[in-house]
């Protein structure tokens, strides 16, 4: 019986030709001098048995790596009638040299030229004849994926293999002999100088891993870690924001202030108050972004990335997700536009975006702000931490239920296959490197966008210019009314409305919007808002804010990283819904009740 | 006796039989080193049906049960 070795690079369809030859025939065997085992199978070829091996993906016939070496020692000891050369077309100038190679062996061979219709698509053409007659060999152009020319093909080795011989062994030694002398130099040195044990020893990676990896003690491990970063980035960013806000304030009141004196207050206040707050919310994430990212860097090059995926990876499967996007989900619990930026570790672009849908539902610092000025003014000492800790248990049931909604729609087909690296300890300039190129991705992304809408906002709540700022006939107050019918049902008046409408541009000044809108601070504020509305009307309000948008950074970073606006402003519009339902079931039900 | 890669227990190894996948699997996997004839070794089990960690050689690989049922391993009777 003939025998046919079928030969070619990495990724070009070599497999998907083999099983289309041998359908489900083929076995694994061992041959003798070569040390792993080969697929084969017999098959009919022209009214013939023949029998094909799949030689495993090689780049260069001459190679010393693993693989190489072994299609030699198979073409050297097994005789051998026919070699199938099988190349990408589209890289076809590439990949010839194998077929050379082959040539010159003066092995019997049909070159077949695979992804003749990806390399349509690519415009590229190849007169088989001619190439045929060039390099002496049957040359034929298929698609082993699609079948298309299949028959060609397979007539072509039929037809070759009637004529061929098998290849003369001797002769195949004597040319492969140089490769010989360099593999025997090769082992020669690698033995004298370099010593690789059988068996790997448990190294320092293995034994962290039997903590870290521990499905109990890793799992407390992984949310310390968490913690400990988050923790890290937030008691280190707040000096770090509380500098660039003087720094800001420094910077208006000696510079800007005595240089706008004179201009009309409608322009003063635009320029000041409009225009410079933009800039100064664009710089207040700065510090967070940098120091975010900086640790980020630490936990994915130090490895640990991989191995907390693998902790979650069993949780987050079910919601469409993969471990990877829990870490970010985390994250944004302190600050959802670094968590956004973040999630860029991910290859997959429905897996990205599934996790950037859900990670705005993250209760971020900014948020808890608000609840804290709230719960303080309308719940007891006792009450206030289960209020806290059941909106942080809503923050991550919306975010369940957005992933499970949303994991149908955003599915992801890519495999779930990550290397896990060894531990290693990351050097600081990459870990630099990485938070300088986030932050300057983030400004020069998402800065126009976020100070156009606060300059936007500042107009809303100031024109007309004659009305006092947020008042009810400014636009925003306007809005606030047209929005009271449907705010109505969840308890939310026209003046929260207003707080909502700054509370796009950044939830860090709904507290000072109120103080506005009120006209009041401090204790009085508090005072003031525990008066006007129940405990009820709060929690429907702050149940409201968590959900119904994310702040504009984190719209902008939405936008920037999905790079598609429809995508951000979806994201916002599932989120008011959601909000908008949340809080109508929690009013309704709560009046319901009797409350 | 040849049997799917997630069948094996913890410390277990086999040879790589055969390999089920799709393109962009196949291609992954070819990436990492997954080869028909190399040998791996099953180091850890995530729980509730998590990942499997897998080793070739040198190489460490975390990956879906699902991912790893087109895996076929060959290993001693």
């Amino acid at each position: 019986m003939k025998r046919i070795a079928l030969l070619g690079m990495p990724n070009t369809g070599k497999s998907t030709f083999f099983n289309r030859l041998t359908g489900a025939s083929a076995r694994i065997g061992n041959w003798p001098g070569i040390t792993v085992d080969l697929m084969s199978a017999k098959v009919l070829l022209g009214g013939a048995m023949a029998e094909v091996v799949d030689l495993p993906g090689i780049y260069d016939l001459h190679g010393f790596s693993e693989d190489e070496q072994v299609v030699r020692r198979f073409l050297e000891n097994q005789p051998v009638d026919l070699v199938l050369v099988i190349l990408n077309t589209s890289q076809i100038e590439r990949q010839l040299a194998l077929a050379l190679q082959i040539k010159q062996l003066g092995l019997p061979a049909v070159l077949l030229l695979n992804m003749a219709d990806e390399a349509r698509k690519f415009g590229i053409t190849v007169d088989t004849q001619v190439m045929g007659e060039q390099l002496g060999m049957p040359v034929v152009q298929f698609s082993a994926k699609y079948g298309e020319h299949y028959a060609e093909a397979t007539q072509a080795i039929a037809a070759a293999l009637r004529d061929s011989r098998p290849a003369k062994l001797d002769q195949l030694r004597g040319l492969l002999a140089p490769d010989h002398q360099i593999e025997a130099s090769m082992e020669e040195v690698l033995k004298k100088s370099v010593i690789i044990p059988e068996r790997l020893s448990e190294d320092l990676s293995d034994r962290l891993d039997k903590v870290l990896l521990h499905p109990v003690w890793g799992i407390l491990a992984f949310f310390a870690a968490m913690y400990a970063v988050f923790q890290a980035v937030f008691t280190l960013g707040k000096p770090l924001q509380d500098g660039v806000a003087w720094l800001l304030t420094q910077v208006r009141d000696l510079a800007l202030e005595p240089l706008l004196t004179g201009l009309p207050a409608p322009l003063h206040g635009f320029l000041i108050d409009g225009l410079y707050n933009g800039v100064g919310t664009v710089a207040a994430f700065v510090p967070v972004i940098v120091l975010f990212f900086l640790l980020m860097a630490v936990v994915e090059d130090t490895g640990y990335l991989s191995r907390a995926a693998f902790l979650m990876d069993s949780l987050m499967s079910r919601l469409g997700l993969d471990g990877r996007s829990f870490v970010m989900v985390l994250m944004g619990f302190g600050c959802n536009v670094p968590a956004l930026m973040g999630t860029r570790v991910m290859r997959s672009r429905p897996l990205r975006l599934l996790s950037m849908l859900v990670i705005p539902f993250s209760l971020c610092s900014a948020r808890l702000q608000v609840f804290l000025f709230i719960t303080a003014a309308l719940f007891t000492a006792r009450q206030a931490p289960l209020v806290l800790f059941s909106l942080y248990l809503f923050s991550f049931a919306t975010a369940i239920f957005t992933a499970l909604v949303f994991r149908k729609r955003f599915q992801n087909s890519e495999p779930f296959i990550l290397e896990l690296p060894p531990y290693r300890l990351p050097t600081l300039r990459q870990i630099v490197l990485r938070g300088w190129h986030e932050v300057r991705h983030f400004l020069t992304r998402a800065s126009k966008f976020i100070v156009a809408g606060v300059v936007l906002v500042w107009l809303l709540t100031h024109i007309p210019f004659s009305e006092p700022a947020a008042g009810p006939h400014t636009w925003a107050g306007l809005i606030g009314s047209l929005a009271e019918p449907l705010l109505a049902p969840l308890g939310i008046d026209q003046k929260l409305a207003v707080a909502l409408i700054f509370g796009l541009v950044a939830k860090e000044i709904v507290i000072g919007s109120l103080a506005v809108i009120f006209g009041l601070e401090g204790n009085a504020l508090t005072q003031a808002i525990a008066h006007q509305m129940d405990w009820v009307q709060a929690y429907s309000f702050m149940l409201f804010t968590l959900v119904y948008t994310p702040c504009l950074s984190a719209i902008a970073t939405l936008r920037s990283e999905a790079k598609s606006l429809r995508f951000a402003l979806g994201s916002v519009a599932w989120s008011m819904v959601l909000a908008w339902g949340m809080s109508f079931a929690f009013y309704q039900g709560a009046r319901a009740l009797g409350f | 006796m040849t049997v799917k890669l997630p069948t094996l227990q913890k410390g277990q190894s086999g040879t790589i039989a055969a390999i089920h996948a799709g393109d962009e699997l196949y291609h992954r996997l070819a990436a990492l080193g997954f080869r028909v004839g190399k040998k791996l070794e099953v180091v850890r089990k995530g729980c509730c049906s998590g990942p499997l960690q897998v080793r070739l050689g040198t190489t460490d690989v975390i990956m879906r049960r699902r991912d790893a049922q087109q895996i076929d391993v060959k290993v001693p009777d």
